[in-house]
């Protein structure tokens, strides 16, 4: 009935990837079936191409690294992130200070390593918020198809052609700067390319017949959807999950080295960017590190996605 | 053809409508006026201003007499700068961040589109891989930092170029440099993938076998095929690249109009913010709206959709 329409479109991606065959190919419940085919479901035969990708391994590493630091790091210093020296003012990297401090005496790995916690933080949530909304609005347009679909669509690509950064500005100016508004506002842009995504992949699996079966069996459509279809979609939803977290981080530093994100005396990344930036001819290492560690983390999260881009054999269906 | 173009037209206006509407009523809900100061304002001095600038009459009213001085071009007076309007004001701004972002794209161009080429041509030698590495690193360092870098190096050290401003010739390099950089990486990924998947496929086999050069295939016949995903992406990057100059703009001091968007938020100069917006909306829709006709022009599957 409603998916007469699609009958004729071409199953996007549908074909380069054996394992939409397997409907209970869900990565996360293969490791305890019992049968023995050990090796042989999409999780595990990702995970392995993953691991032999030099690159991507690097990036996950690092990214843990950096994580880990930022999480304990804090705990173990001596100093606090707002704890101000003003006699000592900015110092050179040495054994005291291992980064150097500020202008006002404060310890830049500290400084460092709280303002990586708010960055991923920002990253990690705003993400969540995306994925959340991309996933369902794109797995009910997939789903439903017809009419409801083409608006749906229609709608992503008006919302696509908006300025969203003039208007992320503008929220933060107007309603205050606080974090949540912050990450709710980039969380709220970056869901359309997930959108899209889902819906290309579930217009192809929703005529496999295992969803003919489901359907036969009188399961309900929300439960052949978000149980049957969406864990196929799995590896798609992973891989650009990875790739929207640097973009998210990216906007949070943008707004926040602009003046309109994290506030002083808190620090995240892109403050820290911005504070260097401003004393870099007198204070270098006051840009080099904050901009080093930020440069890395983007590195490792996009090396690590495109890893995750190979291993799961995703075709990229936004561009 | 003109069916496609009469409807993602329609598309763009509706679209530009609804940014008009939202920011016009975003703007009246705010708390705190154009008007509220740290010191008090009489309040006969208070309502005096908001009638003279309308903002006393309903709020219906008010963006009905928006709208139709809109169409007519008009955006009104700036409420900071009193004595002038907001058109002057975008006037004298809008060509500085234009030519900087015409000079940032044709950097993006030149350098995406050369590594891409060259990439794909010689597929899975070092020269692929280290045109893709360099991608991968220009996709991760965001322009805050290359900016302030690029400034202490080459400005401040090696003194070169100086550190800021708009005036010479030579203050433009630095700029666009720094923000073309950002948008070479991802059309030289774009037209690496494009044109490995066209030279690829079968017209490419026969143009070799009936002697073309290689310079011939790559240029006569991939190119076209190869380059529709960069064409389709050229949209994304423009804007991309206009709103970028938000913070290149605010590195190198240069008198464009995302600082003046970013200060008239700030100010909440109402109807600045709202010129501005506009602006940049019908900028971008605009240019959205000529990558989709170039990229149907380049390939009759799109219009046909």
């Amino acid at each position: 009935m409603l998916e007469d329409q699609e009958q004729h479109r071409p199953a996007i991606g549908a074909e380069s990837r054996g394992e939409f065959e397997d409907p209970r190919s869900d990565p996360s419940d293969s490791s305890d079936r019992s049968e023995p085919d050990r090796g042989s479901s999409p999780g595990r035969d990702a995970w392995r191409r993953l691991r032999r990708n030099r690159l991507a391994a690097f990036g996950g590493c690092a990214l843990l690294a950096v994580a880990a630091a930022c999480l304990v790091g804090p705990l173990l210093s001596g100093f606090g992130y707002e704890q101000q020296d003003l006699g000592l003012g900015a110092s050179a990297p040495g054994a005291r200070h291992w980064l150097g401090t500020d202008t006002l005496g404060r310890d830049l790995l500290v400084r460092l390593l709280s303002g990586g916690r708010i960055s991923l933080a920002v990253g990690l949530s705003a993400t969540v918020v995306a994925l959340t909304i991309g996933v369902v609005f794109g797995a009910v347009a997939g789903y439903a198809g017809s009419v409801l679909d083409a608006a749906m669509m229609r709608m992503v690509d008006i919302l696509y052609s908006l300025p969203f950064t003039v208007f992320v500005i503008l929220l933060t100016v107007f309603f205050g700067r606080n974090i949540i508004l912050l990450f709710v506002a980039i969380g709220a842009v970056e869901w359309l390319t997930m959108a899209r995504i889902v819906r290309a992949e579930v217009l192809a699996l929703k005529r496999m017949e295992f969803v003919e079966a489901a359907r036969a069996l009188g399961f309900s459509r929300g439960r052949i959807l978000f149980r049957h279809i969406l864990p196929n979609v799995v590896g798609p939803i992973i891989v650009y999950t990875t790739l929207t977290i640097p973009s998210v981080m990216l906007l949070e530093a943008f707004l926040s080295f602009l003046g309109l994100g994290v506030q002083p005396p808190m620090s995240s990344w892109g403050v820290l960017i911005k504070e260097g930036a401003a004393s870099m001819e007198e204070y270098p290492w006051m840009l080099i590190f904050p901009g080093g560690i930020f440069s890395l983390t983007l590195f490792s999260l996009n090396f690590l996605g495109d890893g995750l881009r190979d291993a799961f054999d995703v075709r990229s269906a936004s561009d | 053809m003109l069916r496609f173009v009469t409807s993602r037209l329609l598309q763009s206006l509706l679209a530009l409508y609804l940014i008009v509407t939202a920011t016009f009523f975003m703007l009246r809900f705010v708390p705190g006026g154009p008007f509220a100061t740290e010191k008090a304002v009489p309040k006969e001095i208070l309502r005096n201003l908001e009638a003279h600038y309308g903002l006393d009459r309903p709020l219906p009213r008010q963006y009905l007499a928006y709208l139709g001085s809109l169409v007519r071009g008009d955006l009104g007076p700036s409420f900071k700068y009193s004595t002038r309007t907001v058109n002057e004001i975008l006037a004298e701004k809008l060509p500085v961040s234009l030519e900087l972002g015409l000079w940032s794209l044709l950097v993006a161009l030149l350098i995406g589109l050369s590594l891409g080429i060259v990439a794909a041509v010689r597929h899975n030698t070092w020269a692929d891989y280290a045109a893709t590495a360099a991608g991968t690193i220009g996709l991760s360092v965001p322009t805050f930092v290359i900016g302030p870098l690029a400034v202490l190096a080459l400005a401040i050290h090696a003194g070169w170029f100086s550190a800021s401003g708009w005036d010479l010739p030579s203050d433009r390099v630095l700029p666009a440099l720094v923000l073309g950089l950002a948008y070479a990486a991802p059309i030289s990924r774009l037209t690496r993938a494009g044109m490995l998947e066209i030279l690829h496929q079968d017209f490419i086999r026969t143009a070799r076998a009936k002697g073309a050069s290689e310079a011939r295939v790559v240029f006569k016949h991939a190119l076209r095929g190869g380059l529709l995903p960069v064409v389709a992406y050229l949209g994304p990057a423009t804007a991309g690249i206009l709103t970028g100059s938000f913070v290149i703009e605010t590195i190198f001091q240069i008198p464009g109009l995302g600082r003046e968007f970013v200060t008239s938020a700030f100010n909440r100069d109402y109807t600045l913010v709202l010129g501005t917006v506009i602006l940049y909306a019908a900028l971008i829709l605009a240019l959205n709206l000529l990558a989709d006709i170039a990229q149907a022009w380049m390939n009759p599957k799109v219009r046909l959709e």
